[in-house]
């Protein structure tokens, strides 16, 4: 330390020195840790260490039924539980060849696209905090509130639902939930229009933004890099347009594409999605068919042996299940191939030569979730 | 490309190749020392064009580890599962498949931590979620933690 305060400021500035970026860093969301490398203030190379918050999710569920899996899958990527639960039902209904009922697909669909709406929100809110707007937080926070108190009523939870399970849902929507989910798209619409007028149109927003942190297609493809973040680079990855499950074969929607590559073009998807994911709950909302929320079941469900893969569109990327089930009712192998663990490797490769204050910028644009990449 | 065809022409690469059994995908299992060829190949031929790497997972089956590989073509809309497996448990090892999909090197790294399958050629092969002194692949069936799982 010494000989370094000794040097010319100059000579400083030519030394390849380390910071520590977390684990207790507020741009990183949770317990991440990057260990950068860096020259005066251009980052050379940056290396992420993970594992702080690993729970070994993937050894619990090889000793836990299918329907206890299920809660398992909600505390990965805690903003998109629906959508996990979503996920490991649909591999369970594959395999045991059912076929839910119309309601459920119904139900499904529009809590999958609330869940990516309220996600996106609360990234846009951290998003603006990261770069120093602070008021972006509480109008962030605020709105999403109205889909907590949706899901409060229905699921009788705010975060961690676990509302699907095997074969439907766990129980019937609330008698309110259509009056609310309009109540919501009405007001929500206004509001999201101040949220243009915040950031996406702001200056130093655009400054600090536009041009950073560059993902070519080629590299978003080897990457691995999924979901908005992808979609920024022009890569149409949309698991809902690919592999489409439950109602998104029937809703019209527009994948929404990005060709700057840059964090402003991956801050724009996001932004215009969730006019897209209001698009589609309006077209299901008011023909939710009647009908019973959940398919017969056995009372312990057993995957014939044999290997199952399913592909979901989470609201950070491509959510993979791929089990292995040996005919018992604990699955033999069971993994999560989850956005975040994908988009994080590409973090390095995109913020060399860029300052280290534009890596907040570039780590805020890719909407990591560390129990995501942890598990 | 169906899945006939897409299986002949992966049996013309490696022809010691073996179709698995699976309702879903086309499931090919090649030797570990065909595994680097065939990636290759897979990614740079036109009308095969396997070029993203969706899934990365490691396997206990037992008495065999193995590696899955889903690889999904954006162009032709293909997707096949390619397995390599191994009888030996204590020095297991896969050729590495990062400097054909870059997504690999953090997949790689996280089958090292779980199940010990060493790859070659990987840039920076260390565990990714547990310490670097941390005794055995916990994910492995012959894996014993004392204190940390409870046996019901």
């Amino acid at each position: 330390m010494k000989e370094i305060i000794n040097l010319p400021v100059s000579k400083i500035e030519e030394e390849e020195y380390h910071i520590n970026m977390g684990p207790q860093h507020p741009s990183t969301h949770g317990v991440l840790r990057l260990l950068v490398s860096l020259q005066g203030e251009i980052v050379k190379s940056l290396k992420p260490h993970c594992g702080y918050i690993h729970r070994g999710i993937e050894k619990m569920c090889e000793k836990d039924t299918y329907p206890q899996v299920i809660h398992l899958t909600d505390r990965m990527d805690y903003l998109s539980a629906h959508i996990n639960n979503h996920a490991v039902c649909l591999l369970v209904e594959k395999a045991l060849e059912i076929e839910v009922p119309e309601r459920v697909k119904y139900i499904r669909t529009i809590m999958d696209e609330l869940t990516r709406i309220q996600s996106h929100q609360l990234w846009w809110s951290s998003f603006g905090m990261d770069l120093g707007g602070l008021t972006c937080f509480f109008y962030g926070l605020r709105d999403r509130e109205m889909i907590l108190d949706i899901w409060e009523e229905t699921t009788g939870s705010r975060f961690l639902q676990s509302y699907n399970c095997p074969g439907g849902v766990m129980r019937d929507i609330h008698p309110n939930f259509q009056k609310k989910v309009h109540a919501f798209i009405k007001t929500f619409k206004k509001k999201i229009k101040d949220y243009d007028r915040i950031l996406s149109g702001n200056v130093i927003f655009e400054n600090r933004s536009q041009g950073v942190g560059i993902l070519s297609k080629e590299d978003a493809i080897s990457y691995g890099v999924t979901g908005p973040s992808g979609r920024g680079s022009g890569w149409s990855c949309d698991i809902r347009k690919i592999e489409p499950y439950s109602m998104y074969g029937q809703v019209h929607f527009n994948e929404v594409l990005r060709y700057e590559c840059d964090t402003y073009s991956r801050y724009m998807v996001r932004m215009q999605e969730m006019h897209e994911s209001m698009n589609i709950i309006e077209q299901l909302i008011d023909n939710i068919p009647a009908g019973d929320h959940s398919a017969k079941m056995k009372a312990v469900i057993k995957l014939p042996a044999g290997e199952y893969f399913q592909r979901v569109e989470s609201a950070r990327g491509e959510l993979d299940v791929y089990v292995v089930s040996d005919g018992n009712k604990t699955p033999y192998r069971m993994k999560f191939r989850t956005p975040s663990f994908t988009n994080l490797g590409v973090l390095d490769h995109i913020s060399r030569g860029m300052k280290i204050a534009d890596l907040v910028a570039i780590g805020a644009s890719l909407d990591l979730v560390i129990p995501d990449i942890d598990r | 490309m169906d899945n006939d065809s897409l299986k002949a022409r992966i049996l013309e690469i490696v022809p010691e190749a073996q179709q698995e059994e699976n309702k879903q995908y086309l499931t090919i299992l090649v030797p570990a020392a065909k595994l680097h060829d065939l990636a290759l190949k897979m990614k740079s031929t036109t009308d095969l064009a396997f070029d993203y790497l969706i899934c990365l997972s490691g396997v206990d089956y037992g008495k065999q580890l193995a590696v899955v590989y889903h690889i999904n073509s954006i162009l032709q809309k293909h997707t096949v599962v390619i397995k390599v497996k191994t009888d030996d448990r204590i020095n297991p090892s896969f050729d590495t498949v990062s400097d054909i999909w870059r997504t690999a090197e953090f997949h790689e790294r996280e089958a090292y931590d779980m199940f010990g399958i060493r790859f070659n050629n990987h840039p920076d092969l260390r565990r990714i979620f547990l310490e670097e002194d941390w005794k055995g692949y916990p994910l492995r069936k012959d894996y014993v933690d004392e204190v940390n799982i409870v046996e019901f």
